[in-house]
């Protein structure tokens, strides 16, 4: 029996079209913008000048405070300057803009394909190791790794939950990552239980990935204390409270953290950048990125540097076909529509999806008619027809008893509203308010 | 370059409509409404015709020359309510009488609070309940003639089996004796009978209906279930002090439309709670309601009334019962 989260829930079709093709190295961008805050938190600090020749992995953007992540030189060349620059969703960071010469790395990066299974360094080296490279969680939240992995004084975890449910419509990069790179996940994992201090982890994959099961489920003999469990196909599975509710019928507590049920979660293409960074020396330089749609005759899944512009993926697969209404970020419940094309891949960044009018198109909105499918299918069992009432209104106390702080923006609500009323929407931008609020008191 | 749309996510969406679920109601509702005309005729036909052309007018009407809004006709739920008012009469109705009850349904019930999502009560059980008030002999006392799907039986005249039992015990008989005079047997009351509103021609035709919505999600099982087992509970503790003055749970199920009303009138998105608890409460107090009303009110029967009492509270009942929340209860 395969498991899945307690409530709620929507089942759209996968759509997985690019499982099947392996993952390629994408050629290096002639100028890469890569930005300072590809990470929750503070945005790190440029390290390097205009004029200044810097090589692959070298430190451009130092950290600043704990809730930071290091930035990495994704290619080889001369900055040519630090600047404002636009992201894929319009919103404005520092970037530094490296002109590509070569493709020069640091020394003590091991770039060969050997597996190196071999665990020497004792857990706070390894999260040393790991903040050093810049490792953020790739599902897609990009908090920073070793904040993750230092869980607060008191509190301790008693298991590591690998990600690999890939819940999102038509993303395949967590599942090459696993089919080809299942070793060096499970040895990231194995890396991140030993700085967590934790003898269990759990590999929750979603049973429409066949192949990634049967590669884990054999490799995971080799690996002491590793179970692969396989999940529904259901939407958000990958969600962080749903997977641990899924694999270990815990619920965490609202507004608490995963550690207070005793887990940590940490996706499979981040325990792939936690094995390079420790046993390879490599920092977080490079992405999975799946580009996928209908209408492109070729899917791919390329492994494309950080700071690599969009419309050069774009051009890779022949440009933005005559019936793409929409391109996104990400997966289609989750991603973000993407209004500049010459916006950087970043870390975040795990698809470029190509939608048509038909598939994305948002119908005319009509009146509730409380059929409450929208609590039905809410993962976090929030009233969200309450909710863009009270948010219509204005009516912040309301919504902050009726705990519109849980929601996760899975967007099942609106995915599943029969009268198509943007719920997601209003509530998004009445969270945030609720949010200041709450912070402010 | 090519325009490209902009626009927060989540960028796909699902395949329910509002339309479509008005849609599987009314096809829940076909095998009643095709059994209601086998067993009553080309006067049913008429009832259904009636019903629905003023429900459909009025709502054009208003909505285009009151509200001013683009016509709401296309969303079906108009359609819906003229299906569930016409099998809320009796056959017999007279024509004005129809399209009083669909005036009073559409343009009072529903359109006055807004139109569909904002009405508090089932428009469709506030036409039957007007109707039940200004009309009582002909709503519950009534010829059905012969048609031309029963050649050859004789026009009938009676009350519905409710209405005969509060009569005959009024003049001192016992349910024994009263069920020895009349045909209510087990299979009589669920296959088909002629004495009562449209709706309630046939028990089988309704729970096809109710497994169909089932099955395509439309409704859940909440309140319908919780309305038959309280009635059945109530009356059955009734039955057992003295079966001779109560008559028995199942003849209280099966008639009186019970079935109707729990899985089509009180299910009514609108006018129900949206959380489970909200819905078992509402359940039983239509539940409880319906028997009070029933057996020691002045009228015969009571759904009707019990619904429309009970939706007055779906907003008190809304607010006091939230879902439980993920993460409520830290789980260790």
């Amino acid at each position: 029996m395969s498991k899945t989260f307690s409530m709620g829930g929507v089942h759209p079709h996968d759509n997985k079209i690019s499982a099947n093709i392996a993952i390629e190295p994408f050629p290096l961008p002639a100028i890469a913008a890569i930005s300072l805050a590809q990470h929750i938190g503070a945005p790190a600090t440029p390290v390097v000048q205009k004029g200044d020749f810097v090589r692959v992995g070298q430190l451009i953007g130092k950290a600043t405070g704990f809730v930071s992540a290091n930035v990495h030189a994704s290619v080889s060349g001369t900055v040519k300057s630090v600047e404002p620059f636009v992201d894929a969703t319009g919103a404005l960071s520092m970037t530094i803009f490296i002109e590509t010469q070569g493709d020069e790395w640091i020394e003590g990066i091991d770039r060969s394909s050997q597996i190196v299974s071999n665990i020497t360094l004792p857990g706070p080296e390894i999260i040393k190791k790991i903040t050093e490279c810049g490792i953020v969680g790739l599902g897609g939240a990009t908090f920073p790794t070793h904040v993750k992995l230092s869980p607060p004084p008191g509190k301790k975890a008693t298991c590591l939950i690998l990600n690999g449910a890939e819940c999102e419509p038509f993303l395949t990069s967590d599942y090459r990552i696993m089919v080809e790179f299942g070793e060096e996940v499970l040895t990231g994992a194995r890396l991140m239980m030993r700085a967590l201090d934790v003898q269990k982890c759990y590999v929750g994959i979603e049973e429409n990935k066949p192949q990634a099961i049967q590669k884990m489920v054999d490799l995971s003999k080799r690996f002491l204390g590793t179970e692969v469990v396989v999940l529904k196909k259901k939407y958000p599975q990958g969600g962080e409270k749903q997977l641990i509710d899924a694999i270990i019928k815990r619920q965490t507590p609202s507004l608490g953290l995963p550690v207070d049920v005793g887990a940590v979660v940490q996706n499979v293409g981040t325990a792939l950048a936690v094995y390079e960074a420790v046993q390879k020396n490599k920092p977080l330089i490079d992405k999975v990125i799946t580009v996928t749609g209908f209408q492109l005759n070729e899917q791919r899944n390329f492994r494309v540097r950080i700071g690599t512009p969009l419309s050069q993926l774009i051009d890779a697969v022949g440009g933005i076909p005559e019936n793409t209404a929409k391109l996104v970020l990400g997966g289609p419940m989750m991603g973000k529509s993407i209004a500049h094309q010459e916006a950087p891949v970043a870390k975040a960044s795990s698809a470029l999806l190509f939608l048509s009018e038909k598939e994305t198109k948002r119908h005319s909105e009509g009146p509730c008619i409380r059929c409450a499918k929208c609590v039905e299918v809410c993962p976090m069992r929030l009233e969200c027809y309450l909710l863009y009432k009270l948010g219509k209104a204005n009516r912040y106390e309301e919504l902050e008893q009726n705990r519109i702080y849980d929601c996760i923006e899975c967007g099942c609500c609106m995915y599943g509203c029969p009268a198509n009323i943007p719920l997601l929407d209003m509530v998004r931008l009445k969270k945030g308010e609720v949010l200041k609020i709450m912070k402010n008191r | 370059m090519k325009k490209l749309l902009i626009s927060p996510a989540p960028h796909l969406h699902g395949k329910e409509r509002t339309q479509r679920l008005m849609l599987d109601v009314i096809i829940a509702l076909i095998p009643a409404c095709l059994v209601s005309i086998y067993f009553m005729g080309l006067c049913a036909l008429s009832v259904f015709a009636v019903s629905i052309a003023t429900c459909l007018a009025v709502e054009y009407v208003i909505q285009r020359f009151l509200i001013k809004g683009p016509s709401t006709i296309s969303d079906f739920s108009a359609l819906l309510t003229a299906i569930l008012l016409a099998l809320n009469l009796p056959p017999t109705s007279p024509w004005w009488m129809v399209v009083i009850g669909a005036v009073v349904a559409i343009g009072i019930a529903k359109m006055t609070f807004g139109g569909l999502g904002n009405n508090l009560f089932n428009p469709a059980l506030v036409g039957r309940v007007v109707l039940l008030i200004s009309f009582p002999v002909l709503m519950t006392n009534w010829e059905v003639p012969a048609s031309i799907f029963r050649s050859g039986a004789d026009a009938f005249t009676g009350a519905t089996p409710l209405g005969i039992i509060q009569e005959e015990l009024a003049k001192g008989l016992t349910i024994g004796q009263i069920q020895e005079m009349y045909d209510f047997s087990f299979w009589h009351l669920l296959w088909g009978k002629i004495e009562g509103s449209m709706g309630e021609a046939s028990a089988l035709a309704l729970l096809l209906g109710f497994f169909y919505l089932l099955i395509r999600r439309v409704i859940r099982p909440y309140i319908p279930i919780t309305i038959l087992v309280t009635i059945a509970a109530f009356t059955g503790i009734l039955w057992w002090i003295n079966p001779q003055q109560y008559a028995d749970p199942l003849f209280h199920l099966l008639t009186g439309g019970v079935l109707l009303g729990a899985i089509f009138m009180a299910t009514d998105y609108v006018t129900s709670p949206m959380n489970p608890k909200g819905m078992v409460i509402f359940g039983v107090g239509i539940g409880v309601i319906t028997v009070l009303i029933r057996v020691f009110g002045a009228y015969p029967e009571g759904v009707s009334f019990a619904i429309l009492i009970m939706n007055a509270t779906v907003p008190l009942l809304n607010m006091y019962c939230k879902p439980k929340r993920f993460g409520e209860v830290i789980t260790k």
